[in-house]
């Protein structure tokens, strides 16, 4: 526990955080057409978790999200595989995308893409990573 | 367009990061990754048909034609190469299985070794130079894990080395493929050759030639295997063995590959100048192999002998030389796998790897005696076993293509490597047994069939040369002919 007197830093974290996970969102989402996209997506909201083990501390957000990171990685990483694999039973080659344009209820017409579980699996897979690194850095005393 | 190519790479990858998710099922680990190399061993057999029958396989991924997107091509040499690394790799982790410690086995060890296989085998299939550039990392990074992974004194020390020498040859790597893009505008390995042979291989292509040899002599340890010894020595047996039969093939595979598809209109240069390190290589590898009185020195020197030969034969550029190469790589991905574990185990039943420790384990391991003495036979290259037929075809190769004192190395060092193996024999297996039963210091259970099946299989491969004869006049005709490679990938339009 942080013996210093932090609550500027506490308070402006609570806030940050939520800002910056919202506009790791967007950086995932607009990565289709635009820059951006699932490395740099997961990457951001590495940033925000990484905030948070800054301003608290390891041991207590890892009570607050228990979740073993490496697993997460393997998840993303099986997630982009298959992607490429759905391909492949369609009877294309490997890691051939598909695209549709739906009409959402409250979206209207929306672009739907398999890519995009591609791109969530590199985001799980670099999320997984970087926090098992720092953590692991971390933790070393 | 066919699906299959993409399999060898892609299976190790999914069971590799099941296992990551599932941690602490070792027995799912080691049933998964038995599953897969045993998958992809029939993947690459099937392949092998689908390629005699049809020729080159290739698969644009994602529909992206070549060479515009990422291509995959399996032609005979490569999937061969597959098949062999499937196998060796098998047996292995078999005796991983009974040698390898629990802490190991808990902190990823066989997913690690499928991630290995992956970048192996994407090394061997890929048809673009940055890709193979990607899959050499994929393979590296897995390598270093396993060799640095238990963290004891001299693996460390050893590790440090390995990860540092591998950065700067990658880094150099990564140089020169800057240099190739920017003179050639493409890095699809096929379309390189278009371009290649329309400029001429002149000038600065040369250089840039050189430095791609520099980089793979260093990843393959062709003459500049300063590293090779101590990090082989440092890992545990069943990595030493994987990492001696498969990672300083793929450097071989690239030098190979790259010489023989885009850099090969030079071969008074380029090709002599590959010849003079191998004879280096050979040279100062069997120095090593004699003069050390410790087993995993005098083996490791033996991988570095190995690797020489291989390139001798490709040196001399014509049919027959290739072709001992192609057998002698076959050949000594098997017998080097074999010859450390039987070391390894020889250490792990003594205790020590001091030859001048050690005699008459004969009386106690008479199975592990004969099954080295094959081993070293097969390894010195004597008539029935496998490594005679590559010995001969490099030789006469050589001879054919005139470098008389390139041959002439090779057939003395091959005695000496007989020396140096026979040594250990001899001082190991020989004389009054000074160990009792009871006193061992560990047990030989559960490893021999692993090793017994690759001592059958360096019998086969040498009884049964017949049988892969016609595969192997496939990869060599492949290699020598260019332009079926380029018409499998590029279409026959060209661009």
């Amino acid at each position: 526990m942080k013996q210093i007197n932090d609550v500027v830093l506490r308070t402006a974290t609570k806030a940050a955080v939520v800002i910056i996970l919202t506009f790791s969102v967007s950086l995932f989402i607009s990565g289709h057409h635009r820059p951006g996209g699932g490395f740099i997506g997961g990457l951001a909201f590495v940033a925000a978790i990484i905030l948070l083990f800054l301003v608290y501390d390891i041991e207590s957000i890892k009570k607050n999200i228990p979740i073993d990171f490496k697993i997460i990685a393997g998840i993303g990483v099986l997630t982009s595989v298959f992607t490429g694999v759905a391909g492949m039973i369609m009877g294309k080659p490997f890691l051939s995308q598909a695209f549709d344009h739906v009409n959402l209820p409250i979206f209207g017409e929306t672009e739907v893409a398999s890519a995009v579980l591609f791109d969530i699996g590199v985001a799980l897979a670099v999320i997984g990573t970087s926090l098992t690194i720092i953590t692991s850095i971390g933790d070393d005393r | 367009m066919n699906n299959w190519v993409v399999l060898p790479i892609v299976m190790p990858v999914i069971s590799g990061m099941i296992m990551v998710i599932f941690k602490n099922n070792i027995w799912l680990h080691r049933f998964l990754s038995l599953l897969t190399l045993g998958l992809i061993g029939i993947v690459s057999v099937l392949l092998l048909e689908q390629i005699e029958t049809g020729g080159i396989q290739t698969l644009y991924l994602g529909g992206w034609q070549a060479p515009f997107g990422i291509t995959l091509v399996a032609d005979m040499f490569a999937v061969l190469l597959v098949l062999v690394g499937a196998v060796v790799t098998f047996c292995c982790l078999c005796y991983a299985f009974s040698s390898i410690e629990k802490d190991r086995e808990r902190h990823y060890f066989y997913s690690l070794c499928l991630f290995l296989i992956a970048g192996v085998n994407g090394s061997f299939l890929t048809g673009d130079i940055f890709n193979l550039f990607v899959c050499f990392e994929v393979m590296l990074v897995a390598s270093y894990v396993l060799i640095s992974i238990g963290g004891t004194r001299i693996q460390l020390r050893e590790s440090f080395k390995y990860i540092l020498i591998n950065m700067l040859s990658s880094t150099l790597f990564l140089v020169a493929i800057a240099y190739l893009y920017s003179l050639m505008g493409t890095l699809n390995l096929a379309h390189l050759s278009v371009r290649v042979a329309d400029v001429g291989q002149g000038g600065v292509i040369a250089a840039v030639a050189l430095l791609f040899l520099i980089v793979f002599s260093i990843k393959a340890g062709l003459f500049l295997f300063f590293w090779l010894p101590g990090s082989y020595g440092a890992a545990p047996t069943a990595i030493a063995a994987i990492f001696a039969s498969l990672l300083t093939k793929v450097g071989i595979y690239a030098i190979i590959r790259l010489f023989s598809l885009v850099f090969y209109h030079e071969p008074a240069f380029t090709h002599q100048f590959i010849g003079i390190l191998a004879g280096v290589t050979m040279v100062l590898g069997a120095m090593g192999a004699v003069a050390y009185w410790d087993i995993k020195r005098i083996i490791t020197y033996n991988v570095v002998v190995g690797i020489g030969f291989i390139l001798a034969g490709f040196a001399s550029f014509t049919l027959v030389g290739m072709r001992g190469s192609m057998y002698y790589l076959l050949h000594d991905m098997i017998i080097k796998a074999l010859i450390i574990l039987l070391g390894g185990t020889i250490i792990h039943l003594t205790g020590t790897g001091r030859l001048r420790n050690m005699s008459g384990l004969i009386h106690l391991h008479p199975r592990l005696g004969w099954m080295f003495f094959i081993a070293a036979l097969s390894l010195a290259g004597v008539p029935p076993l496998s490594g005679f037929p590559g010995k001969v075809f490099i030789t006469a190769g050589t001879f054919e293509a005139g470098y008389f004192w390139l041959g002439g190395i090779g057939l003395f060092t091959s005695l000496l490597v007989l020396y140096s193996i026979m040594k250990i024999f001899m001082s190991v297996f020989w004389g009054y047994t000074n160990l009792a039963k009871d006193n061992e210091k560990g047990t030989a259970k559960g490893l021999l069939p692993s090793m017994a099946f690759l001592t059958v299989l360096t019998i086969a491969l040498g009884l049964g040369v017949e049988g892969i004869h016609s595969y192997v006049d496939l990869a060599v005709e492949g290699l020598l002919n260019p332009q079926a490679y380029i018409g499998a990938v590029l279409g026959s339009g060209g661009y």
